[in-house]
């Protein structure tokens, strides 16, 4: 029985594949928390589809993938600006308009050239395969990344919270945001390879709303989701093992279902316990 | 020249894929372009996106039952957008965050069930669409129900209309208001379910999107707005599905491509020049 | 015309994520006159106007319309509703005409498609806001004043005997302040009854009849002379005010014990006068058409 539980640690591909989706996954969660509690989760997803040209382009032209990703993604994020300022078009569409775009632009350069690029690989992941140069790429990606994030994660509230207050105490708001959309850009070009550019938004959203659901204070909410994040990861890259299914499906699936058990069964956020506190307030 | 010219339009159309191929791009890019005006005002651009994701584990499921994929799903589409509704209201997550995790969930769910189960749903298809491998079987599926969304979306467009611009207002004179809003989830599930095949799940949002903006950018009264929309989608299809023969490139992100480019012609020419005009009251 | 009572009964709102807006709250409302809904921001002003509009569904007790349920009373189109400017996307495609038909809706086909009558309807409304000449314009193009004007408008063309203004001078100058009072007025004296949520507590006594104060649950309904006190105010504000006195010595040289009392939440403030540091009000005079040029 334990040998066969361990079975997938005797091979290599699937150990690596085990701890870099921990890792992403750890990242990502970490992100995660300060995302969703600003009303940008179709940032993440957008990010994600817009480095699409740039990651095909790159394993064209025989690139490190993440150079491609983030020229596109900078590319993306400057045309979203543009036209915000050109017009008074809603930014969710602003957002949807370029991104699909970005997207389509992808196709159409592998349409060009089907043969060379593995455009599954890049939708919908492929850690199974993972080359020991793009391991490298998500592993210094992601160490900067948490480097980073460790470092500021305070001042990130603070800016996030209360962008005025920060601003007023000398925090260095503009920066910080910046800061942190790069890191964002940065973590999504390393989930490309966990997840594929489809669920990236799922790793980017949903450790962070899990954990919003069990805790009120944010240095838990970071810790729980961080937890979360790496622990799905990890388990669904696993479990794929004995599944022979799409690892990123599986993570993604294991976090959403943890959501959900979180919606339903929180203690003091859960459906049932709110439902509970009604039903005794209109009682009395 | 006209000689060529013509020729670079019949040459396609002597293949019957291709008569399909532009017939079900220009029914889908009408239907797409009525929903998008009401998208982009609505700010519904998440949800056309979650939606259209969302729709891959009902065409595992609908596979395995043995119903028609386009049910499945158009159920798991409009199951998204009621679980985001439910789950928004009831817990303290923000909506575009709730958004995101039940789309993300449902796609993943469908990824998996589709790398488990062995159906003819080809994966790549559905992601990117296949335009010149439909069959009319499906030309008549998908033109029935962009045919009945599009008269549907503009017998009532006044209502829909009035949706997007003031809800509050159209529930106190009486309209049904989550009767609008949820005829515009179905419709928008709908929409998305007859681009499938054509479109994919992807480039969809981009149709769903683009001609609206465009529309948008160029005029301040809605019916024109629709009209532009109409205008530029059509064409857009068209040129898209012709040059994509000759250039031998994907056809649907071509239309995408050529529809981004008439947006940002718009953005060029648009109204945003027209300034703010102060005048006082009663002098 | 008909006379528009809205009964609210014991009405408790909770949203199904636990928040409880309102609790216990019982009113009748009477036409012909213009009341004031006045609490803090969170009070459940915003929640009265929804459920007085169908959007929310009471946990207890009912709110019902000139003896109708709220459902059936909006199908006879009597109640309008004026939004806040904030919430209102300036940038839609519509013309000013455009949104004055929008209050015709309710009484238009299965099309909606405008017959002479409503064309009518919409060019008195029009005029009555003055406003006839902007009709081609899009609404973005306007100014604050003129904006809030195309709603009135819209009520106006809608017909409805209630109208619920959701705080109606945000954003308006005071010249343009007077001028929708004016209006509001001569609407109140054709027998319609007027809502006005508001926080903005200086314009209240000079032109409302009524008053609600709420916090969560009624604190005080009646007559502003009544009920517009220091005492009940302080109930629905609690600190949240500016509140500045002045009694006795400090405002007159001589035995005088009237004082003034001046409360504000930043924007136009309440002044008080009399006995006690002014805790009854002393109702200044509306102000008649000819004392403004």
């Amino acid at each position: 029985m334990i040998d066969l539980l361990l079975e997938p640690f005797t091979y290599n591909y699937m150990f690596k594949a085990i701890w870099v989706c921990a890792l992403v996954g750890g990242v990502c969660a970490f992100l995660s928390s300060y995302l969703m509690l600003k009303g940008w989760s179709l940032m993440g997803d957008a990010l994600a589809h817009s480095i699409v040209p740039g990651v095909a382009l790159a394993y064209l032209l025989a690139l490190p993938y993440a150079v491609g990703a983030f020229f596109t993604g900078i590319l993306a994020a400057l045309s979203m600006a543009i036209v915000k300022q050109k017009t008074k078009l809603r930014e969710d569409a602003i957002i949807g308009l370029v991104f699909t775009t970005f997207f389509a632009i992808g196709l159409l350069i592998v349409s060009i050239n089907p043969t060379a690029v593995n455009i599954q690989a890049i939708i919908l992941g492929n850690i199974l395969a993972i080359s020991d140069y793009d391991i490298a790429q998500v592993v210094i990606i992601s160490f900067i990344c948490l480097f980073v994030l460790l470092l500021k994660w305070k001042d990130l509230v603070a800016v996030f919270f209360d962008e005025n207050h920060a601003r007023s105490i000398g925090l260095p708001v503009n920066a910080l945001k910046i800061t942190f959309f790069t890191l964002l850009s940065a973590a999504t070009v390393a989930a490309l390879q966990t997840v594929g550019a489809c669920l990236v938004i799922a790793m980017v959203v949903t450790p962070g709303a899990t954990a919003y659901l069990l805790t009120d204070r944010f240095g838990r909410l970071i810790t729980i989701s961080v937890l979360l994040g790496s622990l799905t990861s990890a388990l669904g890259a696993y479990a794929s093992y004995f599944l022979d299914a799409n690892p990123g499906g599986l993570i993604v699936t294991l976090q959403t279902l943890i959501f959900l058990a979180a919606f339903f069964f929180a203690p003091k956020y859960g459906l049932l316990k709110v439902r509970k506190t009604i039903a005794k307030k209109v009682g009395a | 020249m006209i000689d060529t010219l013509l020729a670079l339009i019949t040459e396609p159309l002597a293949h019957e894929f291709m008569q399909r191929a532009l017939l079900v791009s220009i029914l889908i890019g009408t239907v797409c372009s009525i929903f998008s005006c009401f998208l982009v005002l609505k700010g519904w651009s998440l949800m056309g996106d979650a939606v259209s994701h969302a729709v891959l584990p009902g065409l595992a499921l609908a596979f395995v039952i043995g119903i028609p994929l386009s049910i499945g799903a158009f159920i798991a589409g409009l199951f998204c957008a009621l679980a985001t509704g439910y789950i928004k209201d009831n817990s303290r997550v923000k909506e575009d965050a709730v958004m995101g995790i039940v789309f993300s969930g449902l796609f993943a769910l469908g990824l998996v069930m589709l790398t488990k189960i062995e159906t003819d749903v080809h994966l790549l298809h559905v992601l990117f669409g296949n335009i010149l491998g439909i069959s009319s079987q499906d030309v008549i599926e998908a033109g029935t129900i962009a045919i009945l969304c599009s008269l549907i979306m503009l017998i009532k467009r006044r209502d829909f209309m009035l949706y997007c611009f003031d809800p509050a207002h159209a529930s106190v004179i009486g309209l049904r208001v989550r009767f609008l809003h949820f005829g515009l989830l179905i419709l928008l599930a709908l929409t998305i379910v007859s681009s499938l095949k054509a479109a994919g799940i992807i480039l969809v949002i981009s149709m769903l999107i683009a001609p609206g903006a465009t529309g948008f950018m160029l005029t301040k009264s809605f019916d024109r707005m629709l009209i532009i929309a109409m205008s530029v989608s059509i064409f857009s299809c068209i040129t898209g599905t012709l040059m994509s023969f000759h250039l031998d490139v994907a056809t649907a992100p071509l239309i995408v491509v050529i529809q981004a480019a008439l947006f940002i012609m718009a953005v060029f020419v648009g109204r945003q020049t027209q300034g703010m005009k102060e005048v006082s009251y009663g002098t | 015309m008909s006379n528009p009572i809205v009964t609210i009964k014991n009405l408790s709102v909770t949203y199904p994520n636990g928040h409880h807006a309102l609790e216990d709250v019982s009113v009748n409302l009477k036409s012909g006159s213009i009341c004031g809904l006045v609490g803090v921001n969170g009070a459940g002003k915003s929640t009265l106007f929804k459920a007085m509009m169908g959007f929310v569904k009471p946990t207890a007790g009912n709110v019902s319309i000139d003896g109708m349920s709220v459902r059936n009373a909006l199908k006879k189109n009597l109640v309008s509703y004026v939004p806040q400017t904030e919430e209102v996307d300036w940038d839609f495609p519509v013309l000013v005409e455009d949104v004055v038909m929008m209050g015709r809706y309710g009484h238009m086909g299965f099309l909606r498609r405008p017959s002479k009558t409503d064309h009518d309807a919409v060019a008195q409304a029009l005029e009555r806001v003055n406003m006839s000449e902007y009709k081609k314009r899009q609404i973005g193009e306007l100014s604050g004043g003129q904006r809030k004007r195309i709603f009135v408008a819209r009520a106006l063309a809608q017909g409805g005997n209630i109208i619920l203004l959701d705080e109606p001078f945000t954003g308006v100058d005071i010249k343009t302040e007077d001028s929708l009072i004016d209006l509001f007025q001569s609407l109140v004296a054709e027998g319609r009854l007027i809502l006005v949520a508001t926080h903005n507590l200086g314009s209240v006594p000079s032109f409302c009849d009524e008053v609600i104060l709420i916090n969560k649950t009624l604190l005080a309904y009646g007559s502003v002379e009544t009920t517009f006190t220091q005492d009940n105010l302080s109930k629905a504000f609690g600190g949240m005010l500016r509140h500045h006195q002045l009694i006795g010595a400090d405002l007159h040289d001589d035995e005088d014990a009237r004082g003034v009392t001046v409360l504000t939440d930043d924007e136009r403030p309440l002044v008080l006068y009399g006995e006690e540091g002014g805790k009854k009000i002393v109702r200044t005079p509306k102000r008649k058409k000819a004392d403004k040029t």
